[in-house]
């Protein structure tokens, strides 16, 4: 795995952002699936997948971050393991997985707008980009305001 | 194979891993004495020995596993604290218990030998200890018990379980309720065991008319004994089945069914393709698969008659014992629920089913002086119901007296006085549960050590049941046991709207109406926002399948379908956009992320692959307002019930002020629910009040207070909502007691009117919340600052 000092990240595109989880987070990575749209659900949930036999719950990361919708080409699937069970997140692009080192890492800047700052608990300051660390536990805990929408 | 050698069967497969626990807990024990759980866990297996055995009449083994009970009895309460003299004669108890199932297995007797020493040594040591607290005394009785007579045959029996643990598959770790499927005979991989066998010594060499060290033990100890005399048996219970990890057929289930969308596509692909040699090959693969994916259902699903057939001998031994007469009535027992559930609710039920029998039913002279037959009768029925299975248990015994209840639980410190005063009945039911609590006034052989009600709820809530409980005295008591369906398979139809499709049990379902041309564009009739459709006669409330879910529907056609559907008592009918088939379809849950989401009981996954919705019947009336009417009829018993655990709910008490208003305060400011007669009400300072628990209580017309008509004063007692602060109370006058629910309140509208904190939508209706303290202020402005300075 990594060695001391290190983390690895698989990492994923949303727009020109580029975002990371913890590969131990991460089950598997999908191309697009058919889903099955739930009404009434909170707008961050598109709809339902069927993984081999078991139903995720797939997350629209862009809803989630408050990013305008995607445009053109087919979301992927980054299907992660959360204490409450399997989600899958749905981005725009996958990207590599990276080795990163914890020196680099700072915590979010204070300024950063409120979804943000819910669900990324950390920045890694790569040499070309930034890598916003998300915390997927935060990801599937849908807040209380947009849960209520759907009731 | 008769019922009897099923029982047997059962217990021995339910002891010997009992006994193989107890060996892990017992060492783990000595590291920390004190760790009640772990003693709760292992008196409780030794309790289930016990009594089971007692059904089998095994008296000997009963008689061991009564005196090693009452010694784990009086440690689990903490009246002694175990040390190693303990733990040698429990576990020489353990290895008696072994020997004598031995035995069991064998010839269906627990065999000649008493182990009187071991259970004169538990004996000593459970009433010893209470007399002189730290006292050895009875130290010379254990060591006679452990050392000399039974060792031999102590140490051989505990010796090969170890390696029958090699020779079995791996449910050590299988914490998930195995399930057990037909095993071939041993292999011969459990035979080079044998020689490893480190007690080898302590073996007595049996001779093959020894009944008393008869080591048919599974697999291992039969090969230690030889092969011949293994064969001469025939294969034990252990060789014909073998449990597996629910985990492991979950993932086979899952396979299969990715195996069954693939064969849809190539049989869709052979459509195409004109070959007879493929269209054989897939034609052949279409059956193996069907076939293949029934079998692996089947492995998981079973009828709960499979645990209910131990009842009636179960009834019939203890009724027998107890010197009473009992019918037992089974209905429903084709009930299919999953393995898991299957394997969790049998010890419960057994315990519910020994209570009713030995607490809940009187003796056949008590029954006839209370007016009732001398026959006690006692119903158990199962049945599927709002996606749940629910299991009852209902007896027409002597009830269960509340005040009895209270009583013992404030003497047992399970909780205060002043608490019990404040407690409603339903409250005092849920007491009944409280770990170590019995009200049997003496211990029995069959209950009364305060073990089992504990058990029955936390092996139930384990699997996301509940439990509840209602009695009336003398007439009996109800026991319901409510079980998700989580992996049960229930037929369902499949409806589509929006062209998704999505699933409605069966179970709810009343019958189908399809309206054409003239009857579509005539048939439906407006009253008053309400869409109704006259079926026969009677108003249908119709409710939009779309609209309920807020889609967009753009299908017009000429074509009304309504699926007629019962929710609780009233039906109401689902107008969808079309309706496909009925199929059996396999209930999934939904994530952590969608369970606030009422309308939805679950997912499914279809032929083709994609997954489809289970509706929830009770849910979209709910959401439609068909049925709120008839739900606050059926709940307002339960206007009192209190539940605390809710994290992001809160719970709300409904009620109705004026003719319309319904409102809602959070059920915790309730103190109490009270109705006054009209007639008691004084006037004191210009102010109503009633003398209420020998104090004034001012009484609060909400109706008044709130601008509206004064509340109904024409006949019957109000209904009176106390709310307490600062050991001040304050009594609120309302038209209706409505409802407790427990929902996600989120306030869509503030403010308003005085009084008023705003409005929600609870149960799908809107509704006001009050403010409480607004309106104390303003009728009474020195209620907060006399209670502040108090």
């Amino acid at each position: 795995m990594s060695t001391e000092g290190t983390r690895q990240l698989c990492t994923f595109a949303l727009g020109d952002m580029l975002f990371g989880v913890d590969v131990t987070n991460v089950q598997e990575v999908i191309r697009y699936q058919e889903m099955t749209g739930v009404p009434l659900a909170p707008a961050i949930i598109r709809g339902l997948i069927n993984l081999r036999g078991q139903i995720v719950t797939a997350i629209e990361m862009r809803a989630r971050l408050s990013l305008p919708e995607r445009e053109g080409a087919l979301p992927m699937n980054v299907v992660v393991r959360t204490a409450d069970g399997v989600v899958s997140l749905l981005v725009d692009e996958i990207g590599d997985v990276l080795e990163v080192e914890e020196r680099v890492f700072e915590r979010p800047p204070e300024t950063m707008s409120g979804t943000f700052r819910e669900v990324v608990s950390g920045v890694y300051k790569l040499d070309r980009q930034l890598l916003l660390l998300l915390d997927v536990e935060k990801i599937t805990a849908v807040p209380a305001a947009v849960r209520k929408e759907a009731a | 194979m008769s019922g009897d050698d099923e029982l047997i069967k059962e217990f021995l497969l339910e002891s010997w891993e009992g006994l193989n626990q107890l060996d892990r807990d017992f060492v783990a024990l000595e590291k920390a004495p004190r760790d009640r759980e772990r003693l709760g866990a292992i008196f409780r297996c030794v309790h289930t020995i016990k009594g089971t055995s007692g059904f089998l009449a095994l008296s000997k083994l009963e008689a061991v596993a009564h005196a090693g009970e009452s010694l784990l009895s009086r440690l689990r309460d903490g009246d002694l604290v175990l040390d190693g003299e303990m733990t040698s004669a429990l576990l020489a108890m353990v290895d008696a218990i072994r020997t004598m199932l031995t035995q069991v297995e064998a010839d269906g007797s627990d065999g000649k030998e008493a182990f009187g020493e071991i259970v004169a040594s538990l004996q000593a040591l459970a009433s010893g200890a209470a007399r002189a607290a730290a006292k050895p005394a009875p130290a010379p009785a254990v060591k006679a018990a452990s050392a000399p007579a039974p060792a031999p045959a102590v140490k051989a029996a505990s010796a090969p379980p170890k390696e029958a643990k090699s020779a079995l598959p791996p449910k050590v770790e299988a914490a998930a309720a195995p399930v057990v499927v037909p095993l071939p005979p041993p292999t011969p991989a459990a035979v080079p065991a044998a020689p490893v066998a480190p007690a080898s010594i302590f073996v007595p060499k049996p001779s093959p008319g020894d009944d008393h060290h008869g080591h048919s033990m599974p697999a291992g100890p039969a090969v230690a004994e030889g092969g011949e005399a293994a064969g001469a048996r025939g294969p034990s219970v252990s060789d014909t089945t073998i449990r597996v990890d629910v985990g492991l057929l979950d993932r086979v289930m899952n396979l299969v069914g990715e195996l069954v969308l693939a064969r849809n596509q190539i049989i869709q692909f052979g459509t195409t393709v004109k070959d007879a040699a493929f269209a054989n090959a897939s034609q052949r693969l279409n059956l193996l698969t069907t076939e293949l994916q029934e079998g692996v259902m089947k492995t998981r699903m079973q009828p709960i008659g499979n645990v209910w057939n131990k009842f009636p001998r179960v009834v019939r031994d203890l009724s027998h014992s107890c010197g009473k007469k009992v019918n037992l009535e089974l209905d429903g027992t084709e009930t299919e629920l999953d393995r898991t559930i299957i394997e969790a609710i049998k010890d419960p039920l057994t315990h519910i089913v020994r209570n009713s029998v030995d607490h809940g039913i009187e003796t056949p002279d008590a029954r006839k002086q209370s007016g009732k037959s001398a026959h006690g009768s006692l119903l158990m029925r199962a049945f599927h119901e709002g996606g749940q299975v629910i299991i009852e248990i209902v007896d027409d015994g002597r009830g269960i007296q509340v005040d009895k209840v209270v009583k013992k639980a404030v003497e047992r410190g399970v909780l205060t006085a002043d608490r019990a005063s404040r407690l409603s009945p339903r409250d005092a039911f849920g007491l009944i549960f409280a770990p170590g609590f019995s009200t049997a006034e003496k211990v029995t052989n069959v209950s009364g050590r305060g073990v089992g009600m504990d058990v029955v709820k936390t092996n139930i809530e384990k699997i996301g049941g509940t439990v509840d409980i209602s009695s009336r005295p003398k007439h009996g008591t109800t026991l319901k046991i409510k079980i998700p369906l989580t992996l049960a398979i229930i037929p369902a139809l499949i409806v589509t709207s929006n062209k998704d499709r999505y699933a409605i049990p069966q179970v709810n379902l009343l019958e189908l109406v399809r309206l054409e041309g003239e009857q579509a564009r005539r048939g439906l009739e407006n009253l008053h926002g309400t869409t109704v459709y006259r079926l026969r006669g009677n108003l249908l409330p119709l409710v939009f399948l779309n609209r309920a879910l807020e889609l967009k529907s753009q299908t017009v056609s000429d074509v009304i379908n309504i699926v007629v559907l019962q929710a609780d008592d009233r039906q109401f009918g689902l107008v969808v956009d079309g309706i496909s088939d009925t199929e059996e379809i396999v209930v999934k849950p939904l994530g952590k992320e969608l369970k606030g989401i009422t309308t939805f009981a679950g997912a499914t996954i279809m032929g083709d692959g994609r997954v489809a919705l289970i509706l929830d019947v009770l849910g979209i009336a709910q959401r439609s307002g068909v049925v709120s009417v008839g739900r606050e009829r059926a709940m307002v018993d339960k206007t009192t019930e209190r539940k605390d655990k809710a994290e992001e709910k809160e719970a709300l008490l409904l009620f109705r002020v004026g003719k319309t208003g319904r409102m809602a305060l959070p059920l915790s400011m309730v103190a109490r629910l009270e109705e006054i007669s009209r007639d008691d009400v004084e006037r004191a300072a210009g102010r109503d009040v009633v003398q209420y628990r020998d104090a004034i209580l001012p009484l609060v017309d909400l109706g008044r207070a709130l601008g509206a008509e004064p509340t109904n004063s024409g006949g019957g007692p109000m209904q009176v909502i106390v709310y307490s602060e600062n050991g001040r109370s304050v009594g609120f006058v309302v038209d209706q007691i409505l409802d407790a629910v427990e929902e996600i309140i989120s306030i869509r509208h503030k403010g308003g009117r005085d009084g008023v904190l705003g409005s929600a939508v609870v149960q799908g209706k809107v509704t006001d919340l009050l403010d409480v303290h607004g309106v104390i202020r303003r009728s009474d402005p020195s209620f907060f600052q006399r209670g502040e300075a108090a």
